[in-house]
């Protein structure tokens, strides 16, 4: 029996089984609907074929891990979204073909047969995304579902993290098919914002993104890259990073390097996770749950 | 006597130059020193040398190379970058404003080791 999104996210906060961060600025609006809820899963940076015991002596479990508590989901999602770094890089092509190979094998087993996939920067900056079409079909796409215009954006596979003038262009050229109110969602995988280009957190021309988007009354991002929840807003657009499934990385600024947080053996899977993401047609909030690998 | 004749004709010629100049509208203004130049080679997956100090307010140009592939040169405390191609000098100037240290990275996805490819900038006052 499906649960209302309202009593699940208060199930969730009384199990204790994940944060709720209530995200303003997505406003449904009067045309929206009621009956058009739903809620769509985010994981992010997985690093398929990264090897470090002293950051995650589970490198080959945590993705099958992810998989399954998804899985476990009572009520599953209508699609679920990787936003990057689905593998670890490698500087060999057949290697990362392995990798990319072993992911889609392992990822087939959820569920939800709705996934969408979206490159990061190991996955497509050193072929410009040739071997990721291979596997997983185009870098940038957008599609529709109950009312909210989703964009994948592509900001990895130039190898200098730019989106790029042609991009920008089919970008501004799909925004003005769409109503001034439309609910957009924007997925990428790294931050359009400059959050913190001395470790390289950024987008070298997310600024023009961010004018573009800005056009419009209700956008919100979700991205990952960074490992970790983070929460941001330019203007009236929200911008939300995921964990990653990999390793955890500090907050931005935190300490001298971005090193991976070590492995914290008395709390296995600390930092990492994945969320739900609630698209209520009629709410004026837009709920995130972040939900743990255990 | 020579000596002399030379020294009335190098003012003769500057004063030419001057009304020249003036005529033309061009400030005479004296000439500035050169930037210390730096060379800095970059390779998978570091930078030499890694560490660069600077004296504040001091201009500099950064004359950088690449011995194997594409690799960037960013120092984003001071809004500055290049992209770095084989076999061409890339140069990059800058006059450090604020003292400290700061990174300098590599922002161009570069392999396997490019996370971990920077540099620290000192900046002394």
């Amino acid at each position: 029996m499906k649960q209302s999104t309202l009593d699940r996210r208060e199930f969730l906060k009384l199990a204790g089984l994940g944060g709720v961060v209530l995200v303003t600025g997505m406003g449904g609006t009067p045309a929206q609907a009621a009956g058009n809820d739903f809620y769509f899963v985010q994981l992010s940076d997985c690093h398929w074929g990264f090897e470090g015991a002293a950051v995650n002596p589970d490198a080959k479990g945590t993705l099958r891990k992810a998989v399954a508590a998804v899985n476990a989901l009572s009520q599953q999602p209508d699609f679920v979204v990787f936003t990057g770094d689905l593998t670890h890089t490698t500087d060999d092509p057949a290697e990362r073909r392995r990798r990319m190979a072993e992911f889609r094998s392992i990822v087939d087993a959820l569920k939800v047969k709705d996934v969408r996939f979206m490159p990061g920067e190991h996955d497509a900056s050193l072929d410009n995304g040739k071997a990721f079409k291979e596997f997983f079909g185009d870098t940038r796409y957008t599609f529709d579902h109950k009312g909210v215009h989703f964009i994948a954006l592509d900001n990895v596979s130039d190898p200098t993290a730019a989106i790029g003038d042609e991009q920008l262009e089919w970008l501004s050229a799909d925004l003005a098919r769409q109503p001034k109110d439309a609910r957009i969602v924007v997925l990428t995988h790294r931050p359009l914002f400059d959050l913190y280009p001395q470790w390289d957190w950024a987008t070298r021309d997310g600024a023009r993104a961010i004018d573009i988007l800005s056009t419009r009354d209700n956008v919100t991002v979700f991205y990952g890259h960074i490992h970790q929840e983070h929460h941001f807003k330019t203007g009236s657009i929200g911008h939300h990073a995921a964990k990653g499934l990999m390793f955890a990385l500090p907050a931005p600024a935190s300490q001298p390097k971005r090193l991976p947080i070590p492995w914290d053996a008395s709390a296995p899977y600390k930092g990492l996770g994945f969320r739900e993401v609630e698209a209520d047609a009629s709410a004026t909030t837009y709920p995130i749950t972040e939900l743990p690998v255990s | 006597m020579r000596e002399l004749d030379s020294r009335r004709r190098r003012l003769l010629q500057a004063g030419a130059a001057t009304t020249l100049a003036a005529a033309l509208g061009v400030a005479v203004v004296a000439a500035q020193p050169k930037p210390r130049v730096i060379p800095v080679v970059a390779r998978k997956f570091s930078y030499e040398p890694a560490e660069i100090t600077l004296k504040l307010n001091e201009p500099v140009v950064f004359e950088l190379t690449t011995v194997d592939v594409v690799m960037g040169f960013s120092v984003p405390d001071f809004g500055v970058r290049a992209t770095i191609l084989p076999g061409q000098k890339a140069t990059l100037a800058m006059t450090p404003s604020k003292a400290g240290e700061f990174t300098f990275l590599c922002d161009v996805f570069c392999g396997s080791g490019h996370e971990n490819m920077e540099g620290t900038l000192r900046v002394v006052a």
